[in-house]
């Protein structure tokens, strides 16, 4: 195979979903280092991009890689690695660069089981709060947890599409059955893609600030060599991106990075919901379980039983609101996940006493069964 | 003829980010003018360069020149340029480190970049400790020396920037000091001309902590050891063993065209498009 198969119907893994839709985001570069369950990505990438003239390394570290792929997107275009638990632990150094410089980049966490080497060929959702807290200080996080094939190649697309409106990382999270089971998915025709391409500023270099403060909080980046000579360091900056410590140039600055994702929350909010209004009883789930979910609530209907299903496709920033206006009233929410309990607690925060959120653990390196949900279900109601 | 503007109008950000945070004594500003004068020679376009930095007293130095400038993570350096680099072939890459920077935590990076042979500049300024944090030792502090964290004297060996990035497999390696500055605009120019990856090592003082921890006297003193403990390779060719015990070697080491990282990648596109297209 060669290039997107676009229009074609395949058999196709998450992994090489993911990688075929970063080909299809016209992904400039990447660099990466190899870890199970992610490699596939970065294999089939090395594979393709060459032959398009595209840049890809394979770094000494997962340092190394994501540190290159900030420098790759500030001096070129798109930029995206590939990793896993380990890995991901590794680049969080650069992910808080990459937030507090806001450059725009895709990274890409297969999820395994942990801590540490944990279970490296089997399933966890056991990052979920490292994605959104694993960096230290205030920052930004964007995160997407695919559930199907399909979902992997959209959401690839969608993921660098975000990183470009938002000017941030943005990390997609496929945890290890998603990227490494086949399925069916049929390519979208060539055109029938929106790609946002990488910005450009639009005012004059004498005009040009690297952190322009705009109604989105965003401004389009300039690229090393263009002609717009800006600096970009760690340390808190001014507008043209200088140190600084003053203390109203200080609070811009946090403000705005933190504005940028909640004044435009309705462009990333990306739920599934599935019954969820009739329901008394809904399931709370995202990711492989997802699927999980879907299997048991036709198993329940089978039984008379309705059940409601809440999936978050974007998982940070969390769907507040909607979570609020549909569950509060429910009797029970079931939340399903692969590790010892981390969304549950965003569940919890947004509910009232008198909703019962009630957990299903799963943390053996297996998936949760439509059955383990079923028997869930059956105990509560 | 038309009246030439002083360095510091052309190059540096000298209005709006002066003064600097370097210590009075310190070497880092003259490396800084070396490296101006050595560009300025070059003839290179502010605009084509990229100088990218760590995090240490030698990486606040992007702040003040007037290229593309990208102040990183500690010990990134090189791995920013290298995706900097990668992604933009026509920027020329120089990356100013520290001895911490670029032989302890960005230790790994540097010798893949070497082995790599990337197709960027690193300038190695070494004052033997880490002088931002306040004098602790480092990768290239001296046996014995006493610093903040080693209070009873250094006990570990210390690295040769030289050797370890010769061996690592760097096109270009070479070792001069801000006391012999006309020399180390020689050796930055030719650091700075050429493919693969290139580096300079700076030997400079550091009178606010190294020099102080060890009773090296005040910044001209430490100028003055710089003077008296180093020979240029051509001395030191013509110096019995007994007369170099002691003495650093100043001078170009390694000076080779294999191709550089980039070269290399631009013709594996090449080859497998065309495998490709047939």
């Amino acid at each position: 195979m060669s290039g997107v198969p676009w229009g074609e119907t395949k058999l196709i893994q998450g992994n090489e979903a993911v990688a075929l839709g970063a080909l299809a985001a016209g992904i400039d570069f990447f660099a990466g280092y190899p870890i199970t369950p992610s490699t596939e990505i970065a294999e089939i990438l090395a594979r393709e991009m060459p032959i398009v003239g595209k840049k890809w390394i394979q770094m000494e570290d997962e340092i190394a890689s994501i540190s290159a792929i900030i420098g790759g997107s500030l001096a070129g275009g798109r930029s995206m690695t590939a990793t896993s638990g380990p890995g991901f632990s590794l680049m969080q150094e650069g992910l808080g660069y990459a937030c507090m410089t806001e450059v725009p980049l895709v990274l890409v966490n297969v999820m395994r089981a942990g801590p540490s080497t944990g279970l490296p060929t089997q399933v966890a959702q056991g990052d979920v709060m490292q994605a959104r807290w694993g960096t230290h200080g205030d920052h930004p996080a964007i995160v997407i947890a695919p559930a199907d094939a399909e979902e992997c190649f959209r959401l690839t697309i969608r993921a660098f599409n975000l990183a470009e409106s938002f000017r941030t990382p943005v990390i997609l999270m496929p945890d290890e059955v998603i990227g490494h089971m086949r399925e069916k998915l049929t390519f979208p025709n060539e055109g029938d893609l929106c790609v946002t391409p990488p910005s450009a500023p639009d005012v004059p270099i004498e005009w040009y600030e690297h952190y322009h403060s705009s109604a989105t909080g965003v401004s389009p980046m300039a690229r090393f060599g263009t002609g717009y000579r800006f600096h970009v360091t760690g340390l808190t900056h001014d507008p043209h991106g200088f140190p600084t410590r003053r203390v109203d140039e200080v609070v811009s600055k946090m403000n705005r990075l933190k504005q940028k994702i909640t004044r435009r929350l309705d462009m990333l909010e990306d739920n599934m919901i599935h019954d969820v209004e009739k329901s008394r009883v809904v399931v709370f789930c995202y990711g492989s379980v997802y699927r999980s979910a879907l299997a048991a609530q036709q198993i329940l209907a089978k039984q008379r039983k309705k059940i409601g299903i809440f999936r978050p496709v974007t998982i940070w920033p969390f769907p507040d609101r909607t979570v609020k206006e549909l569950l509060d009233d429910k009797d029970v929410i079931l939340v399903p996940e692969l590790n010892q309990g981390q969304i549950i607690h965003e569940v919890e925060r947004l509910t009232s006493d008198s909703v019962r959120v009630v957990p299903l653990h799963r943390y053996d390196g297996y998936e949760i069964t439509p059955e383990q949900i079923v028997a869930a279900v059956q105990e509560v109601m | 003829m038309p009246t030439r503007l002083p360095y510091a109008y052309r190059y540096l950000r000298a209005k709006k980010k002066f003064p600097h945070v370097w210590c009075p004594g310190c070497g880092i500003g003259i490396v800084m003018g070396s490296i101006i004068r050595a560009i300025d020679s070059l003839g290179w376009e502010l605009d084509e360069i990229l100088m990218v930095s760590g995090i240490g007293c030698t990486s606040r130095m992007p702040v003040y020149v007037d290229f593309n400038t990208l102040h990183t993570t500690h010990g990134r350096a090189l791995a920013f340029g290298t995706g900097a680099k990668m992604a933009n072939p026509d920027l020329k890459v120089l990356a100013v480190m520290g001895d911490g920077d670029s032989m302890a935590i960005g230790g790994n990076h540097m010798i893949h970049a070497c082995r790599r042979n990337m197709d960027i500049t690193a300038i190695i300024v070494n004052n033997n400790n880490y002088g931002m944090t306040g004098g602790q030792f480092s990768p290239t502090t001296p046996q014995g020396a006493k610093t903040a964290t080693t209070p009873y004297g250094m006990i570990e060996p210390d690295f040769d920037v030289c050797k370890l990035t010769e061996a690592a497999g760097a096109n270009f390696v070479a070792r001069g000091t801000v006391y012999h500055v006309i020399e180390l605009d020689g050796l930055i120019k030719k650091g700075l001309s050429g493919n693969g990856f290139r580096v300079v090592e700076v030997l400079s003082p550091c009178p606010t902590n190294f020099g102080r921890a060890n009773r090296q006297g005040d910044a001209v003193k430490m100028m003055e050891l710089l003077r008296d403990n180093t020979v240029n390779a051509a001395q030191a060719a013509k110096l019995p063993p007994e007369k170099l015990e002691g003495k650093i070697v100043r001078g170009v080491f390694v000076n080779s065209d294999k191709t550089g990282y980039i070269e290399r990648y631009q013709k594996l596109c090449d080859r497998v498009s065309s495998e490709v297209a047939e």
